[in-house]
């Protein structure tokens, strides 16, 4: 991760995207969310949602990773210039997040975070607090996930 | 049919389902799968990050969480999902070899403006351990369906 005073308000992390098909859909809701509209087609098609959708938890994960697997990319990025990687973590909850669209079979999920508040930690003063926004919108451009999340994020300067 | 209504879930009603023991294979696997970082997948690595040791992801905690509840009475029940979580605060460690039960109290209850067929159910859950301990609380609202339509006006 860059460190907490390279971090801007507004600053965009790009995740890039990720295609949900019957399979992975089905995948993951038979461990975690086997309600029968996450796990059956004709279920789906009888539900209010009119076909097979994903669960939101689905969602949430596959955000998860990608914000995971951009970061080790950034990382490495940041290692190959021969500087320093800032720390990250632990993330202590997350509120507002929002399903506001179901995510169907075939749709493809772009993910990102925007930064939203950066300030600094009276508990863990070597780090800063990072609030960020994260979003995934479908290919109609259709949001399908919001969340607002806050994280430590490990500071160049580190007080006395 | 389901057995449990939006009708079912009147405010300050508790419950408790479970419980599951959480082994470190799954604990690995989930990470691996979609929060690979070293304190959720490693022991060495783990004992040297803030979490002091092997944990769950706090994504793994949500969804051991609707797990829990799915088999415990969302499956038994006319759910139609959820519009979101107003929050989750992950406050102590989940280790591998913990067994967990979920407490679910109910905080409010209302009709759908928009869909007679609908009620919402606000709930907060705890993901306790066998302490008592409380490792996760999570703040949601559910969609159920009423077991009474409500009339036209």
């Amino acid at each position: 991760m860059k460190f907490f005073e390279d971090i801007q308000v507004g600053d965009v992390f790009d995740y890039g995207r990720y295609t949900f098909t019957a399979d992975n859909i089905k995948a993951f809701a038979v461990r975690y969310d086997p309600q029968a509209f996450h796990v059956d087609e004709a279920a789906g098609e009888r539900s209010h949602f009119g076909a097979l959708v994903a669960s939101g938890w689905h969602t949430a994960v596959t955000w998860m990773r990608l914000m995971i697997d951009y970061r080790r990319r950034m990382d490495e990025a940041i290692l190959a210039r021969g500087e320093p990687v800032a720390g990250i973590g632990p993330a202590l909850g997350f509120r507002d997040l929002t399903w506001p669209t179901p995510v169907y079979v075939g749709d493809t999920v772009a993910y990102r975070s925007d930064v939203v508040e950066l300030r600094l930690s009276n508990s863990r003063p070597q780090s800063g607090l990072m609030t960020f926004r994260s979003t995934g919108v479908n290919q109609h451009g259709k949001p399908v996930l919001s969340l607002v999340s806050t994280t430590f994020v490990e500071r160049r300067e580190k007080p006395p | 049919m389901p057995k449990l209504h939006w009708e079912d879930f009147q405010p300050g009603a508790v419950a408790v389902y479970g419980p599951r023991l959480v082994t470190r294979e799954e604990i690995v696997a989930f990470a691996a799968e979609f929060d690979p970082q070293p304190m959720h997948l490693d022991e060495v690595a783990a004992s040297a990050t803030l979490l002091g040791g092997l944990g769950a992801s706090g994504w793994h905690i949500c969804c051991l969480l609707m797990r829990i509840i799915a088999d415990g009475f969302v499956l038994d029940s006319s759910s139609m999902g959820s519009p979101g979580i107003e929050e989750v605060r992950w406050q102590k460690p989940l280790r591998p070899g913990t067994q967990i039960r979920v407490r679910s109290t109910v905080l409010e209850s209302r009709p759908s403006k928009s869909r007679p067929e609908m009620g919402l159910t606000k709930f907060r859950y705890e993901v306790i351990d066998d302490a008592g301990g409380v490792l996760t609380t999570m703040v949601t609202t559910a969609m159920l369906g009423r077991r009474k339509p409500e009339a036209a006006s």
